[in-house]
């Protein structure tokens, strides 16, 4: 094969899917599960979202890098995913809060990129085959080998990678006469924020603290956090909730996203892993008790089983209370007789639209109740 | 919610004639409107004057109502039809105006019919700039600030707030006089003095201004459970200052981070909420401080408007059909999106692509207008392009304008000095652009060009990579491999573009890049980023290497379509392609669409079996031919724009079909139409060509005077003037026109006097079918789009009817036509000349049809794929249904310092229809569907002012006027000449003959009409005053002493009341 003298790129996927770009940050080889993100902007909040751990994030919208990086927009200090695809990398940003240009962060914090990829051929070929693992590289390293590579990495199924990303130990945020208890599993800084502007003290504690830890926190509810991983694999988080169900049955208790998941576990549900998840801002979610539909942000792998009758497999006590539109998945459930629910998708919102935010509301109304 | 079953019959206004600001966007999204409500089982009523639009085709609604737009013509509809229900919002400002009119006036409670899409209020409230800025401040939504002021200590305090630079606006002052922008103290000192001295009630507004901050839209979607989506966003690339129809805008927005996004989503919500709009689609404009990212709400659209026509193209969601289901009950989730099939509508699109339109302008046509560009609308058209990257979509977008631009770059300003290149980068203007582009190209840092243009440096840094490309493509050739020539053309350079950098012809330049293996893509717009499968074939070309499109299956023809609206060419092609696109899918063919203007039905994905979305030049049109390798290409419909290809498809191995290339092109040489006629028989005006000043002196009197001068090629009679003598010949080469080798100009003897007939016909290679005969009200020497034209010819002798058929029959067999043709004649004393012979589809085609009840465009498509007009059973020429008049509509108004005079160059956008039983009642009724009252005006009064050659003829309308009673007003000669007659009239003075003049009189409202033919082009200036003063007092004003004439008779023969009656109505019985 002809050498380019320009710097070059490789993307390969198990299958052997290959494609050559051009380096946009940093130099070196990863790998990861790939999946692909539909938001048009909001990149720097895809990024730095923890629940990205261990994944090559594609991004749909060609162009990348417009508003360059902001003080204000990290969902966490750094960016999180493992690798990051684009279409066009933009190099000379525009925005009246841009601090740097997205190759340069990119570069600084240590995240391979790639750019000059055909994103929508990567994009049809996900889509068709379901997420896959693959290799990203600014080495010379042969296609065969870099598809071996991919290979050779664990599947997503059974991975707990929150113990990955949740903190070591309790740190509060916030200010409010509330207080949350949230189990921090790669918790979104956006959620702290919602939090606090409602009035709420955030204790993020490790995700597995036991309950009667969390229990002796005197908490006004308690939150689950998103995050990376198979929910099955959280096991100490599962078991938490469990025993807080059955210690603190009338405490508000609140899930998002991986939260969502492992409340569901904790009260006997099921969650399988999906073809290619839920990674963008426009899935449109509806809130089966009222035909109100929300325009919602999501990012996530794995879904909670759906039951008959609108219930959770498994948990009778849980009831589907939201629907995605797009593919009928469960998106969010309430307990039946307790202030108790859950959304698979982001209220927070960072990146994607803030229809969604009144499930905080929610939250925080139910926590003030109970007060 | 279901679909309302209270509901039975539903009335949509459509938007009449295209005009500047309002053009064929509006069928599309009435045409969209009226299938999804057919569709929904409702019984549709349209009133629309507008005969070129699909929406008003028979079979588009139930009952089609060729009218007016008047509130008297709708209730009349109403009475008759008794719908339950207006659907206001699909129809522009027209419809909506109407629309609370008719509400206003009690009308639609008289009836019962409910508004639905908007009620009333919500109209209100949007609509009225006042209830709208203090609805916003209500609810704390940022808006432009500002406050009044009755002293310079009041104007300090609210500059206090607002910051410099203010603008400032006197309280009831004409046209911002007194007003103006500060940006100091000691200008706003100065200002609020002269501003309080303007005002006569001392006030002054003053707001914080917008001017130079960045521009966005948003297009939002509500439904009854007051779900609400954005379809899209726009971003515009020229700042605030310049109106989005003339902007140059990218889809999606760029420069705004997620967070700012969506606070502006946000707030749209609240707007639309607050305002009301109870279901369907509204547009809503933001203005954002580049330096602080402050976002104020500038106004809102209850409706469906252009930028919801360009956000359905750009995003594939169909906002006009999504909005009428809304309308009537559905929510968002309950419509499924056609283009996955799977998911609902209620969701947001995800572009994976970036979307560039780019405005067409004419100001060419109006010497004398300030082509600046500035808050009010001035372009006549527009291109999108869709592309992976930004250089991608704004070359495509640009080239696609046809006019002769090839992509961002040129070499035509590479004389132009630095200095004067700043300066001239300092106003926006329609090639600002590409000036842009240019400086970059010099290498001038974007900080530079930000300061002088206003454009965010998004854009400009990513022109000036293009920029770089480009000079650095010139310096190094051809690229190595195929990389090399990905990049290139993955930045949109088109090989037109590369072939003159590298100095080679266009074919080198394709084959050298395709033996590089480097031919594109093309990628499918599906709403959601490739997360699900599409179902609809929507496609653009880029240079990625993912190609979706696998060729269709079975018996294929391609149709190009017009490209952007123009003057000259415009929503007449659309509809031609529209209805070739249904009669061939009704016979069993596969259509596959290539347009780029995305206010046009042809580029809704569902009219197509496959759209691709792409500019018409031969490079893009090619490689889809390459593709697709149709078994036919159409080119005989849209227009100009396809012909100009039809040679070098058929030379590259493209299969035109229907009448030969060979065949348009003996009709459009010169040389071998004069020996098409002269072996026919049949006589053209004389005529001769000059390459030199001193051959056109030559040509001009060997013809004879008068003369008609145009440039050898044209479209529209663009740059087309009758010289009369040899002084005036001797003025227009010195400025207007140039001679030259290369631009020859056609020299014709004018028939003076003449009257021209239009014939359109059909024709199989065996059979011509006449469709009908017009005749035009003006004399020969007006542009044939220009004139107003009727249906049965009336002045037309049996005898010479004859002719005009037998010599179109003959024309059509021996070009052997099969499709349509179009013939112009003129007659003078009983001979007949031949002006021009079109093979293809004509301007007025869709009038036609609806006249005659024949849908000729339809039958032409199916007899180009080879079927019979016996088998077509149309083997007679059919007669008219009605009296039918063809009215043409000006953008005058749009254009002060251009004079409104017609000429042989067409200056009119858009037309109206009026039919009715009789001549006079047609004719009124066109002219009112027009804007103008005749009735009304000429019981207004009337002033004449006539040229010599006129004076005699004019003096007759004047004796018939004067029979009527009406007040009657002259200038001195024309009062003598009138006196002669015996005809009293008040004596007027000329501008500059002292006070009170002519323009006081028009000022004064003491003149419903003006009838005034110049002298022409080297007129004195009055007469230009006098006009300006009639249009922009809003009085009619008639140039031509022919249609002054049958204005005048019209009005005094017709039975006075009008009556409404549907085209379904007419097609039911047929008049004489």
């Amino acid at each position: 094969m002809p050498v380019s003298a320009a710097p070059s790129a490789l993307v390969a996927l198990e299958d052997g899917w290959h494609a050559r770009g051009r380096p946009a940050g940093a130099a070196g080889t990863v790998t990861g599960e790939f999946v692909f993100n539909t938001c048009m902007s909001g990149y720097q909040e895809v990024l730095t979202d923890p629940s990205y751990t261990r994944q090559v994030v594609v991004m749909t919208y060609p162009l990348i890098g417009n508003y360059g990086i902001t003080a204000t927009d990290g969902e966490s200090p750094r960016p999180q995913v493992a690798g990051f695809v684009m279409r066009t990398c933009v190099r000379e940003p525009s925005n009246w809060q841009a601090v740097e240009a997205l190759p340069g962060y990119l570069a600084r914090h240590g995240i391979v990129a790639v750019d000059g990829i055909d994103t929508r051929a990567l994009t049809l070929h996900l889509r068709d085959r379901g997420a896959l693992r693959g290799v990203l590289t600014t080495a010379a390293m042969p296609i065969e080998e870099a598809v071996e590579r991919a290979r050779s990495i664990p599947a997503m199924e059974g991975l707990d990678l929150a113990s990955e990303v949740m903190p070591a130990a309790a740190t509060t945020e916030g200010r409010g006469p509330l207080t949350v208890a949230a189990l921090d599993l790669g918790m979104k800084q956006n959620i702290v924020r919602r939090l606090d502007a409602q009035g709420c003290r955030v204790i993020r504690l490790p995700g597995e603290t036991p309950a009667g830890e969390v229990l002796a926190l005197e908490p006004d509810g308690v939150f689950v956090s998103n995050g990376p991983g198979d929910p099955a694999a959280v096991e100490g988080a599962i078991r938490t909730l469990a025993e807080l169900a059955r210690r603190a049955p009338g405490l508000p208790t609140f899930g998002i996203c991986l939260g969502h998941q492992l409340l569901a576990l904790a009260h006997g549900g099921e969650t399988y892993k999906l073809k290619f998840g839920h990674h963008g801002g426009n899935h449109p979610v509806q809130d089966v008790r009222t035909g109100k539909i929300d325009i919602t942000s999501h990012n996530h792998g794995f879904s909670v089983r759906e039951g008959d009758g609108r219930t959770v497999a498994g948990a009778p006590g849980l009831e589907v209370t939201h629907v995605n539109l797009y593919d009928g998945t469960i998106e969010g459930f309430a307990h039946r007789e307790r202030p108790l629910f859950a959304v698979q998708y982001h209220p927070e919102a960072a990146p994607g639209p803030h229809d969604a935010l009144h499930h905080i509301e929610a939250f925080v109304a139910a926590m003030r109740e109970g007060v | 919610m279901p679909r309302r079953d209270d509901l039975e019959t539903i009335l949509l206004i459509g938007s009449g004639p295209i005009v500047i600001g309002q053009a064929c966007e509006f069928d599309y999204s009435g045409t969209q409107a009226c299938r999804a409500l057919a569709d929904e089982g409702y019984r549709v009523v349209l009133i629309n004057s507008n005969p070129a639009t699909i929406m008003t085709d028979p079979s588009s609604a139930d009952q089609v109502y060729l009218e007016p737009l008047t509130v008297e013509t709708c209730r009349r509809v109403i009475e008759k039809e008794r719908p339950q229900a207006l659907l206001p919002t699909l129809g522009g400002q027209t419809a909506l105006n109407l629309a609370r009119e008719l509400a206003l006036a009690g009308i639609l409670d008289e009836y019962g019919v409910e508004l639905i899409g908007a009620r009333l209020e919500a109209i209100e409230r949007a609509e009225d700039r006042e209830r709208f800025q203090a609805l916003m401040i209500e609810n704390e939504i940022a808006v432009p600030r500002g406050g009044f002021a009755r002293s310079l200590d009041e104007a300090e305090r609210v500059v206090a707030i607002t910051g410099f630079p203010v603008i400032l606006r006197p309280a009831y002052t004409m046209g911002g006089a007194g007003g103006g922008v500060a940006t100091t103290g000691e200008e706003l000192e100065s200002m609020v003095a002269a501003g309080l001295r303007a005002s006569p009630i001392g006030e002054i507004l003053i707001e914080e201004s917008v001017l130079g901050w960045k521009e966005f839209e948003l297009e939002v979607m509500r439904d009854r459970a007051d779900n609400c989506v954005v379809v899209c966003s726009i971003e515009n690339l020229d700042p605030m200052g310049v109106h989005t129809g003339d902007s140059i805008t990218v889809a999606p927005q760029q420069t705004l981070s997620d967070r700012e996004y969506q606070a502006m989503r946000d707030t749209a919500f609240r707007v639309i909420r607050l305002v009301g709009v109870e279901t369907g689609g509204s547009n809503i404009q933001f203005a954002v401080d580049p330096g602080t990212g402050r976002q104020v709400v500038i106004e809102m659209n209850p409706r469906v408007s252009r930028s919801s026509a360009l956000a359905s193209k750009a995003t594939g969601f169909p906002i006009a059909k999504i909005a009428a289901r809304l309308a009537v009950g559905y929510t968002l989730d309950e419509i499924v999106n056609d283009i996955t099939g799977t998911t609902p509508a209620s969701f947001e699109p995800t572009l994976d692509y970036i979307v560039a339109k780019v405005p067409r302008f004419d100001f060419a046509k109006f010497p004398g207008a300030d082509t600046r560009l500035t808050t009010a609308m001035k372009s006549v058209g527009e291109s999108m392009a869709i592309g992976r990257t930004f250089g991608e979509a704004l070359q495509k977008g640009l080239r696609g304008l046809e006019t002769g631009t090839t992509g961002l770059f040129g070499d035509q300003w590479s004389e132009l000095g630095d200095d004067a290149l700043a300066e001239r980068l300092e106003s926006p203007s329609a090639i600002r652009i590409l000036l842009v582009a240019e400086a970059l190209r010099r290498g001038w840092p974007v900080e530079r060009l930000r300061v002088g243009t206003g454009i965010d440096p998004w854009f400009l840094s990513q022109m000036a990579r293009l920029a770089a490309v480009d000079v650095s493509a010139g310096h190094e050739g051809l690229p190595a491999d195929e990389r090399g020539w990905r990049g290139l053309k993955g930045a949109g350079f088109s090989d037109a573009r590369l072939a003159r950098r590298w100095g080679r012809t266009e074919a080198a330049v394709r084959h050298a890049r395709e033996g590089a293996g480097v031919r594109p893509a093309f990628k499918v717009v599906d709403t959601c980023g490739g997360e699900f499968e599409a179902r609809t074939p929507y496609f653009y070309s880029t240079y990625d290497p993912g190609d979706e499109a696998v060729p269709l299956a079975g018996p294929k023809v391609l149709i190009l379509g017009g490209g952007p609206n123009r003057i000259g060419q415009g929503i007449e092609f659309d509809y031609c392609c529209v209805q070739a696109a249904f009669a061939l899918r009704e016979i069993g063919h596969r259509v596959i669409m290539v347009n780029c203007n995305p206010e046009t039905v042809s580029t809704d994905y569902d009219i197509s079996d496959r759209l691709y979305f792409e500019p018409l030049t031969f490079e893009d049109v090619w490689a889809i031919v390459e593709k697709e390798r149709p078994d036919g290409i159409l080119v005989q419909y849209g227009g100009q724009t396809p012909l100009k290809l039809a040679r070098r498809l058929d030379e590259a191995g493209g299969r035109i079909i229907g009448t030969s290339p060979d065949a348009i092109d003996r009709c459009e040489d010169r040389d071998r139409f004069g020996r098409l006629l002269t072996r026919l028989g049949m006589r053209q005006p004389s005529s001769g060509i000059a390459r030199t000043a001193e051959e056109a002196r030559r040509e001009a009197a060997r013809v004879g005077y008068p003369v008609l001068l145009r440039p050898s090629y044209v479209l529209g009679g663009r740059g087309m003037v009758v010289v009369r003598d040899e002084p005036a010949l001797e003025r227009i080469l010195g400025s207007v026109l140039q001679v030259s080798e290369e631009g020859p100009v056609l020299i014709d003897e004018f028939l003076e006097g003449a009257t021209e007939f239009d014939v359109d016909a059909i024709a199989d290679g065996e059979r011509v079918v006449i469709g009908a005969i017009m005749q035009h009200i003006e004399e020969a020497g007006i542009h044939s789009g220009d004139s107003t034209c009727i249906l049965p010819a009336p002045d037309l002798d049996p005898g010479i009817g004859t002719a005009l058929r037998e010599q179109t029959r003959r024309l059509g067999l021996e070009l052997g036509v099969q499709g349509l043709m179009n013939v112009q004649f003129a007659v003078r004393e009983g001979e007949v000349y031949v002006l021009e012979v079109n093979p293809r589809a004509s301007r007025t085609i869709p009038f036609v049809s609806k006249a005659v009840g024949v849908p000729l465009a339809r039958l032409g498509a199916q007899v180009m794929v080879g079927r019979t007009l016996a088998e077509l059973e149309l083997v007679e020429d059919p007669d008219p249904l009605a009296v039918a008049v063809k009215a043409p509509v000006f953008p005058f108004d749009r254009f002060p310092g251009a004079d409104p005079v017609l000429g042989p160059e067409m200056l009119s956008t858009g037309e109206v229809i009026g039919m009715a039983e009789d001549a006079p009642a047609a004719y009124l009724k066109a002219m009112l569907g027009a804007g103008v009252d005749l009735e009304e005006a000429v019981r207004s009064g009337v002033l004449l002012s006539l040229n010599d050659r006129d004076k005699t003829g004019g003096a007759e309308v004047a004796v018939r006027l004067a029979r009527l009673g009406v007040r009657l007003y002259a200038t001195r000669g024309t009062r003598d000449a009138l006196q002669q007659r015996g005809v009293e009239a008040g004596l007027v003075l000329k501008v500059g003959e002292g006070k009170p003049d002519a323009v006081d009189l028009i000022r004064g409202g003491q003149v419903g009409l003006v009838i005034n033919t110049p002298l022409g082009r080297a007129s004195p200036y009055d007469e230009f005053a006098l006009r300006r003063a009639a249009l922009s007092a809003g009085v009619p004003c008639l140039t031509t002493l022919s249609a002054a004439r049958f204005a005048v008779d019209a009005v005094r023969t017709s039975a006075g009341r009008q009556d409404v009656r549907s085209l379904q109505a007419w097609m039911g019985q047929v008049v004489g």
